[in-house]
């Protein structure tokens, strides 16, 4: 190696001096082999249990490419800099930014009427003719004016049901009150419709091209699966979505319309055929959801019929079936996925509401029931129908946006829902990546934070980041498919 | 195309001239009206009268004895010269400067050459010593360049030493020049100063951009490169200030031996602590100056890092970033890359080689520094039209 000249010091004159010192991270165990370690604001470096226990007991070479790595991510600092916490906490503002702007996600439950019936359904469905369980006007009104007290500069409006098509007026009337009063507020206002798509018709459409009105409607697999569960009177479930799909697309745009997939026993062994269903209608996303222990699947004990090991082996054959449609050239995105893969690379926080810490309770969503009662989620809404009230922030007619968001009620559950400070995710190398369920713990073991290790949503969380991880490692072609989700 | 921008050949053709050096803007119309001239230098090709009151005369034909003072025969040479250049001519030296070309999309201006770093690879090597006539001659000059001027270029040294004065010639840049672009290379270490980095976004410059050289992830990297231990903190601590007030930054990191390492590693730190920067440009080496005294120590064939190089233009354009490669021609680029290539290369030190004649991509590349003479890589080659039928595809010849 050729020399500098001589007025130049060569690279030893600039090695740090002195022992390094640690920065705050936690670690966990990835396989039989391998740790990972997570610093606050979810870099991770994945390390073997000897380099992991050379760099705790202070031990760790300099000059190495571990040490580089580690320094590099703002695992340890050492010598006379100390831009590493300038950084970190940079970081960790950028991060956290997104809670100021709290509440993007406004939800409707313009009715609680709907057509099918469903026995896993997770609201406690309604005859169609009861139109008692329709939301009112002056409720839709009021929460509308809700909707823009959240300094939220982004906002979706989420119409629900029951089956909210059977209360198209309702939407309709919202959508232009709300855009109307966003000519004053100008927020990036969009709407969804969640629905079956059995009632969906010209009017309707028509309607949405005019506006941000987008669909989101389910998909469970091939015919037979989806029919088996979504018990429709006097017709095909599954072919009104697929006929719904094609009409809204031709008349809205390719993007206009979204699925979601529910998992149930009879899922688990077909996520292959689920996922070909997804591509031959057409889908570039899936997302591989987990049975929530609510409404009627609670009941019925559905939920109990199948441990969440095998739903983690339906998930792992799922998404290595999806990437490889990526490697046959197929663009296709388990979404599931992408947003963990996003809290793991991505600077900025991610908005999923269902992984958040403090939960997204009231803050990243928000519902308003049918009846004008206010909730904390949609699934806090539905543990309300099974008689837990929990989660119910107020009630439009008796509660003001204030008094609703500051309530003792949103305020306790959201200082509890803080991963930091709960016992067992305070120091699990994936609470980075994590987010607080106060709902599935308080439905399945009665307690708002309860206990990680009984908890299935914990079990099922690791395991997920376990894998991602490992793919993110050990497969250099499965890498690059996941990195494009990012 | 390579330009000469000095030169020590004028001669004197009048008796009289002025005894310090002086600025002037070119001219070619001699029928300027008088009240209009005493800051133009007339540039006139044949023999002809030439009309009082401009402040100097440039001929291209040799005359007799000048009637005017200050006329110099200049010959061929600047053979560019025009109407809105500005030059600083030096009688006592029969030295011509030019200092400003309004032809031009990028004058680069030079307002010091102290500097507190001392980069092994720095093409324009620091001196230390009072320099500062050259932030004057600028204030001088600025009310003299075209409002149309796309962009300039203020570079050192660093010009983060000068200080207040930096912010008073931004504030000068605004006042006179509020349509042209802005461009500062500076290693940002001035501006860990909070209050330095907020003075200067105060001045509220509607076009200014910082361009920031990082070289690396780690402080012994970057500190090492630019032989300045405590660089890398002030370096970040002032982007993050400039960031924080609304100005922009763009990083700019050299690839060479003791950089290339670490360059995937750099780009992952970049996207995941400075996803807020506006552009990020890794850049071939310009081998003047230290880098041509250092040169075995730090040269490395761009064939022998187009690995790192791609994985990093990929971390950071996954990560929607804007990123671009300066300084490499297309043929040691990897194809997937060339989509980042610019013609960075500013004009007056642009030039192809001879096999560059033949090359079919030449169009599209940024060619070489006119210093790049003293290396080469091994994969210079010219691009030609493949001889086939179906699509054009350009390949490499053996």
């Amino acid at each position: 190696m050729n020399q500098l000249a001589d007025t130049f010091r060569d690279r030893s004159a600039f090695a740090p001096s002195g022992p390094y010192r640690l920065l705050p991270a936690r670690f966990s165990r990835l396989d039989d082999r391998r740790y990972v370690i997570t610093n606050d604001v979810g870099e991770y470096v994945v390390l073997e249990r000897p380099a992991l226990q050379a760099l705790l007991r202070h031990e760790l070479q300099p000059g190495t490419p571990l040490y580089a790595d580690l320094k590099s991510r703002h695992f340890l600092f050492d010598g006379e800099s100390r831009v590493a916490l300038d950084l970190l906490a940079l970081k960790y503002r950028s991060r956290a930014d997104r809670i100021a702007d709290f509440t993007a996600l406004h939800m409707f439950v313009v009715t609680l009427r709907c057509d099918h019936t469903c026995s896993y359904c997770q609201v406690s469905r309604q005859m169609e003719e009861k139109s008692r369980f329709d939301m009112s006007q002056a409720h839709a009104d009021r929460a509308v004016e809700f909707v823009f007290r959240s300094p939220s500069p982004a906002i979706k409006i989420e119409f629900q049901g029951g089956e909210p098509l059977l209360n198209f007026d309702l939407i309709r009337h919202v959508v232009l009150r709300a855009e109307s009063l966003n000519r004053e507020h100008g927020r990036d206002l969009v709407f969804v419709i969640a629905s079956n798509l059995t009632r969906l018709n010209d009017e309707i459409l028509d309607f949405c091209k005019g506006h941000r009105i987008y669909f989101s409607t389910s998909l469970d697999g091939p015919a037979d699966l989806h029919d088996e569960r979504r018990a429709l009177p006097r017709g095909s479930s599954y072919r009104a979505a697929v006929d719904g799909i094609q009409r809204i697309r031709e008349a809205l745009g390719p993007d206009a319309v979204a699925a979601l997939m529910t998992t149930s026993p009879g899922s688990l062994p077909r996520v292959r055929e689920i996922v070909d269903e997804y591509v031959k209608q057409g889908f570039h996303s899936i997302f591989l959801r987990s049975l929530s222990p609510y409404g009627f699947a609670v009941r019925t004990s559905l939920v109990r019929r199948y441990d969440v090991d095998d739903w983690v082996k339906f998930y792992v054959e799922g998404l290595r079936h999806i990437i490889d449609l990526n490697l046959s050239g197929y663009p296709m995105r388990e979404e599931f996925a992408a947003i963990l893969l996003q809290k793991m690379f991505a600077p900025v926080g991610n908005g999923y509401v269902d992984l958040q810490s403090p939960a997204g309770l009231g803050i990243a969503g928000i519902i308003y029931n049918y009846d004008g009662a206010i909730y904390a989620s949609d699934e806090g809404r539905m543990l309300a129908e099974m008689g837990d009230h929990t989660f119910r922030l107020g009630h439009l007619d008796e509660d003001s946006f204030e008094e609703v968001m500051t309530s003792d009620t949103l305020v306790d559950l959201l200082k509890d829902s803080m991963l930091e400070g709960l016992p067992m995710c305070s120091d699990c190398a994936f609470m980075p990546y994590c987010g607080s369920d106060p709902v599935f713990h308080k439905a399945t073991q009665g307690d708002v934070i309860g206990h990680k290790a009984f908890s299935s949503f914990c079990k099922k969380q690791m395991a997920v980041l376990r894998h991602l991880i490992a793919l993110m490692e050990d497969d250099a072609s499965a890498r690059r498919v996941l990195q494009s989700w990012i | 195309m390579l330009i000469k921008l000095h030169g020590r050949s004028l001669r004197a053709l009048s008796p009289e001239r002025s005894p310090e050096p002086f600025l002037g803007r070119v001219c070619t119309n001699p029928a300027l009206p008088a009240a209009a001239r005493s800051r133009e230098i007339l540039l006139v090709e044949g023999p002809c009268e030439l009309p009082g009151g401009f402040r100097a005369y440039l001929t291209r034909s040799e005359t007799g004895v000048a009637r005017q003072p200050n006329v110099f025969f200049i010959g061929a040479e600047f053979p560019f010269l025009g109407d809105g250049d500005i030059i600083r001519i030096h009688p006592e030296r029969s030295g011509l400067t030019v200092l400003y070309r309004r032809s031009s999309a990028f004058n680069s201006m030079l307002v010091t050459e102290r500097c507190d770093n001392y980069c092994v690879m720095c093409s324009q090597p620091p001196k230390e010593r009072d320099d500062g006539w050259l932030v004057d001659e600028l204030f001088e000059i600025i009310p003299m360049m075209s409002p149309e001027t796309p962009e300039i270029g203020i570079t050192g040294g660093e010009p983060g030493l000068l200080g207040s004065r930096l912010v008073d010639l931004v504030d000068r840049f605004r006042r006179f020049l509020p349509r042209t672009a802005l461009h500062i290379l500076s290693n940002g270490r001035a501006f860990a100063d909070e209050k330095f980095a907020l003075a200067l976004a105060k001045v509220g410059h509607p076009d200014l951009m910082l361009g920031i050289p990082l070289y690396g992830d780690l402080p012994e990297v970057h500190d090492f490169v630019v032989q300045a231990r405590g660089a890398f903190d002030q370096t970040i601590r002032g982007i993050l200030n400039l960031k924080r007030h609304r100005v922009r930054v763009e990083l700019r990191f050299v690839v060479q031996r003791d950089t290339v390492e670490r360059l995937p590693a750099f780009a992952r730190f970049v996207a995941r602590n400075l996803l807020f920067v506006d552009h990020v440009a890794l850049m071939g080496l310009e081998l003047m100056g230290f880098a041509r005294s250092n040169l075995d120590a730090i040269w490395i064939d761009p064939l022998d890092y187009q690995r790192e190089l791609a994985e990093a233009v990929e971390i950071l354009d996954r990560a929607r970033m804007h990123v671009s490669i300066y300084n490499h021609q297309l043929c040691v680029l990897d194809p997937v890359l060339h989509r980042f290539a610019r013609a960075s290369i500013s004009d007056w030190k642009n030039l192809y080689l001879e096999e560059c004649a033949r090359c079919e991509a030449r169009a599209r590349c940024g060619g070489f520094f006119a210093s790049s003479v003293v290396r080469r890589s091994r994969g210079i080659a010219p691009f030609a039209i493949a001889e086939q039928s179906g699509p054009m595809v350009a390949q490499r010849e053996d």
